[in-house]
Parts: C-alpha cells; sequence; structure tokens
C-alpha cells in the first residue's frame, strides 16, 4: 500500500495482526469495524455513573512512554483501569534508561514481571514492531512510533465521526456500519511529513472508502507520495469548500517542524484554519484535531471553539476506543489469567510472589 | 441468550437445523401474557417494576412483554435492554464480543428488576447478567423470566416465570423466533 520511498516502509513488516496493535493496516476494514462497534458498548460503559467493568480482572497493563504525552498515557491508563485490569506506568524520565539500559533490556526487565500489555510511545519509527519482536507473550499496542503511526488515534478519530454522522442522522452509531465513510471526502492539512497521525489517518480512511486529499507547505509533505493512496490540494481555501472532514496536524517543533517553515506566523498566514477559511467550509463539515493544538497557529482560538471542531470529543472518545482495543486484545481466547501461565525463566520466584 | 450466542460465534458456529417445533407463534404469545399476568399478581401490580431484556434473545420478548402488560395493568413499564459480554466469566477463555450497547434507562436501586431471556441453560449469562444489573443501582428484587427452560444448569440459578420446561440433552439446540420456539442441532456450515 505504502511505496518504499516513504518512511512508513522503514519500519519493519508487521509481525503479527491478531497479538498486536502496531499498525492500523494490521486491522483493515473489518477490524476496523469491529474496534468501532466495541467501542460503542464501551461508550456506554464510560456513560454510566460507575463506569467500571471487571472484564479484564487480574491482567497487567504497561504504558512505556520513551516520549511525552498527556492525553495518549492518561487515555490508556483510564482505559486499562475501567476494564479492572492493573495499570503499571513506566516513567521514563526516572528509569534505569537514564543509566544507559537499552529498550530490549527494558523490555525484558518489565515482561518478566508478568506483565500483559506493552502500551509503547517512542521517538524511533518501527521501535514498537521491535518490541513486539522481543516480547515473549505481552502484547503490544503501539502509542506513536516517532513519524511511522498512532493507530489508537486514527481509530477514535473514525469512532467521532461516525458517531457525529449517526447523531445528525438520528439513528445508533453502531446501526451505521462502517459504510458512512463510503465516499466521504477527508482533507488532512498541516505537517504530514513528520505526523503518524496523518500516516494512520491514511491508512483507516482509504481502509473505509473515503477518498482522502493532504495539503501543507511543500516543505512539510512527504518527500514521496508514490504508492499513498492521497491527492494533494495546492489549494487550502479552494479545497476546504469541497470536504466534509478537516483534519488538522499540529506543527511538530520537536521534530523540527519549525525549520521547514520561514515562520509559523507566515504558516498561519498559508495553511492555518483561520476564522476566514473556517467559513468557506462546507455546511455540515466538521474539524478534527489530535491535540495539543496550538491556538494561534494551526488553527484560530475562535475556530477551536466552534461545535464543528471534535477535539474535546475525539478526547473523550479516546477512552472508550483504547477499552476496546485493550478488550479485543487482552480478551481473546487463551488469555485467561487463571489459567496456568508460562512463568519467563529465572524469574519464577519473583513472578510468584508479585501475581498473589 | 447462550442458545444464540453458541450458533453466532466461533468456534461453536453452525447452522441450525430444527427437528421439531415446540411452540408455536401462538404460543408464545400465550405463554407471554400467562407470565405477564403472573409478573403483575406476584408483584401487586407493575409499580417499581422494570423489564429488562438480555441481548439478544430476550430483548423482543421483554418487549413484547411490555406490550402486554400495558394492556393488562393500562401503564407504561419502563424497559431497558443489556448485554452481559464484558460480566462473562469466559472471557479470555472462547470469543466474547459484545452484541448490542446497553441501554438500562433509569436507576434501578429500589426497583423490582424482571430479566428477560429466551433460553435458560447452564445460567452463566444470568450470573453474569446478575452482577452487570449491580452497576445500575441496588434494585429492591431481581428475578428472572424466561420463555424456555431447557435445564443442565451449572449456577443455582432457578427462574421465576417460565414459558415452558422443555427436557433437552446437551447436544441439542432451542431456538425462538418470530414463529416459535424448535428444537434442533447445530451442523457445520
Amino acid at each position: 500500500m505504502i511505496s518504499t520511498a516513504d518512511p512508513v516502509s522503514a519500519a519493519p513488516e508487521t509481525t503479527s495482526t491478531e497479538r498486536h496493535l502496531l499498525s492500523v493496516a494490521d486491522l483493515g476494514r473489518s477490524g476496523i469495524a469491529e474496534v468501532l462497534d466495541v467501542a460503542e458498548a464501551f461508550a456506554e460503559v464510560e456513560r454510566r455513573s460507575m463506569p467500571k467493568v471487571p472484564t479484564l480482572r487480574g491482567r497487567v497493563v504497561a504504558t512505556l512512554f520513551f516520549e511525552e504525552s498527556t492525553r495518549t498515557r492518561l487515555s490508556f491508563e483510564t482505559a486499562a483501569k475501567r476494564l479492572s485490569a492493573d495499570v503499571l506506568s513506566l516513567a521514563v524520565g526516572t528509569s534505569s534508561v537514564k543509566k544507559g539500559e537499552s529498550l530490549r533490556d527494558t523490555i525484558e526487565t518489565v515482561e518478566a514481571m508478568g506483565i500483559d500489555a506493552l502500551i509503547v510511545r517512542h521517538r524511533s519509527s518501527g521501535a514498537c514492531h521491535q518490541v513486539a519482536r522481543w516480547a515473549r507473550r505481552a502484547h503490544v499496542v503501539n502509542a506513536g512510533d516517532g513519524w511511522h503511526e498512532h493507530p489508537s488515534q486514527a481509530l477514535l478519530d473514525c469512532f467521532t465521526l461516525r458517531q457525529v454522522w449517526a447523531e445528525r442522522a438520528g439513528v445508533p452509531p453502531a446501526s451505521m456500519g462502517i459504510d458512512c465513510f463510503d465516499g466521504k471526502r477527508i482533507l488532512i492539512v498541516g505537517d504530514i511529513r513528520h505526523s503518524r497521525v496523518a500516516r494512520s489517518q491514511v491508512l483507516a480512511y482509504d481502509a473505509l472508502g473515503a477518498s482522502v486529499s493532504i495539503a501543507g507547505p511543500g516543505s512539510l509533505l512527504p518527500p514521496s507520495l508514490a504508492g499513498w493512496p492521497v491527492t494533494v490540494e495546492p489549494d487550502l481555501d479552494d479545497a476546504l469548500t469541497r470536504v466534509d472532514v478537516v483534519s488538522l496536524l499540529r506543527i511538530q517543533a520537536e521534530r523540527g517542524s519549525g525549520a521547514f517553515v520561514p515562520s509559523l506566523r507566515e504558516y498561519t498566514e498559508h495553511w492555518g484554519l483561520t476564522s476566514r477559511r473556517a467559513s468557506r467550509l462546507a455546511p455540515g463539515a466538521v474539524v478534527t484535531h489530535p491535540g495539543p493544538m496550538l491556538r494561534g497557529v494551526e488553527v484560530a482560538g475562535e475556530v477551536a471553539d466552534l461545535p464543528s471542531m471534535l477535539a474535546t470529543r475525539q478526547v473523550t472518545n479516546g477512552v472508550a476506543v483504547r477499552m476496546a482495543i485493550l478488550f479485543l486484545l487482552l480478551g481473546a481466547p487463551g488469555t485467561d489469567p487463571r489459567a496456568a501461565r508460562p512463568v519467563p525463566e529465572g524469574v519464577r520466584v519473583a513472578v510468584g510472589s508479585d501475581r498473589g | 441468550m447462550a442458545e444464540r450466542e453458541r450458533s453466532h460465534t466461533r468456534p461453536l458456529g453452525g447452522v441450525f437445523v430444527p427437528r421439531s417445533v415446540v411452540l408455536s407463534a401462538a404460543d408464545v404469545q400465550r405463554a407471554l401474557t400467562r407470565m405477564s399476568h403472573e409478573i403483575a399478581e406476584r408483584n401487586g401490580g407493575l409499580d417499581d417494576v422494570v423489564l429488562v431484556g438480555l441481548q439478544t434473545g430476550g430483548v423482543p420478548l421483554a418487549r413484547r412483554m411490555a406490550v402486554v402488560l400495558g394492556d393488562v395493568e393500562g401503564r407504561e413499564v419502563p424497559l431497558g435492554t443489556l448485554d452481559v459480554a464484558f460480566y462473562r466469566d469466559d472471557i479470555g477463555l472462547r470469543p466474547v464480543l459484545p452484541e448490542a450497547v446497553t441501554d438500562i434507562p433509569v436507576d434501578l436501586t429500589g426497583k423490582v428488576v424482571v430479566l428477560v431471556d429466551d433460553v435458560l441453560f447452564t445460567g452463566r449469562t444470568v450470573r453474569a447478567a446478575l452482577n452487570a444489573l449491580g452497576e445500575f443501582g441496588r434494585a429492591r428484587s431481581i428475578q428472572l423470566a424466561v420463555m424456555i427452560d431447557r435445564g443442565h444448569r451449572e449456577l443455582p440459578i432457578r427462574p421465576d416465570y417460565v414459558g415452558k420446561n422443555l427436557p433437552t440433552s446437551r447436544q441439542e439446540m432451542v431456538d425462538v423466533g418470530e414463529d416459535g420456539v424448535a428444537i434442533g442441532t447445530l451442523s457445520d456450515r
């Protein structure tokens, strides 16, 4: 699907489609549909006055974030807790990683403690695939690897869009199936080059039958688009009038996007969703943003507060979608913690007493 | 629900082959009417009564029961639906997926909840449902209404209202549908 000239393919081949969630491509259309439907059931759990279910009792989920995050980490940890799983959170800044422990040794150490799922974010593309290859029994969830992918974000974007369209149609979201994306026009704007969100979105929206276009300064588009199922929109003002969804991306200063544009003001002038541009949007068009939002840069403050901006809703939905991801991986046959589980060699005593 | 679940999910999936019809559509309606009267009689009317249908087989039955109760007592009964997937005791042993979104429209604290299902078999679905209902408030009591009790209980659970007691073997399958109740077997696709 993606050409070899692109950073996406710099990541190694997927190790497994069942055990891990490393790329949206692992899921395909039916896999995405399953996540969205299960997430609807968890969204109902979230609306309860007591939003907790005993589903994953006895499972242990660890978040390993080698790169900073607010919402993704909180969202995964909240999701795991609402499923009654135990949550360990490795603060990389205060861990032995600082002493020079390698990624592989860190993973082995964490896994030796009887962890069932590793939620990994890393600054290097492909890091999660590597972790998945090392993991003996833990399920690995990619929570963002470099420029490569951020599958849970793309899934919650899909979930949020279907929810909005279902509300307008006055029907339950699950009854819409997955066909509601067919023929929808989705425009991704901003720093596509450095964006793992964009890569996951393109894979998801394309698998669901939407037509995807991208827009941004030439320096922030991927070096090659060969094999990408997208078209490039040269004129943002014109493109905005023709789309159902605008997906805004953040200018990623930490990945050096700043050096790719002359100035943030100039970026806003040409590619920001200003009030003037927002008024060009087709009626009913909505705007998504993965956060954190830089008001005044990629989106004007007053546009960020419009009802068509779904950012806050995306954050809310993130928990239900991540509950679905964890449930589908950790609730699959063969994961019952009451069954005797293989204990890694050399850690028999530690594991035995830790799990009591 | 147990029946349906087994028929539609891997690895026990297959096609239901009916052997004989046990209840006609009219029989099912008569049984529903009788059970509705029993519910009203036992609870001295419908004060605080809430019907909850188990996804998926119990939902249409609960809906029909609500209609009968509305005719008999001249008032509407709150009606909810419950999916017990997240409370099952076989998560991690076999594929478990929610069939539909749970919808409990009222706080159950102090209510008399009548759980409605199509077939009562091992009792494990009902056990899961009892745990699930606890999340929506502390009901005054929970009662169980089933169209078919086919035996083979694995837990200490019994129904309060029964459409028909139907002796079965474990290998057989019971299907409750629009056009009545049939007994048969599951064959490989």
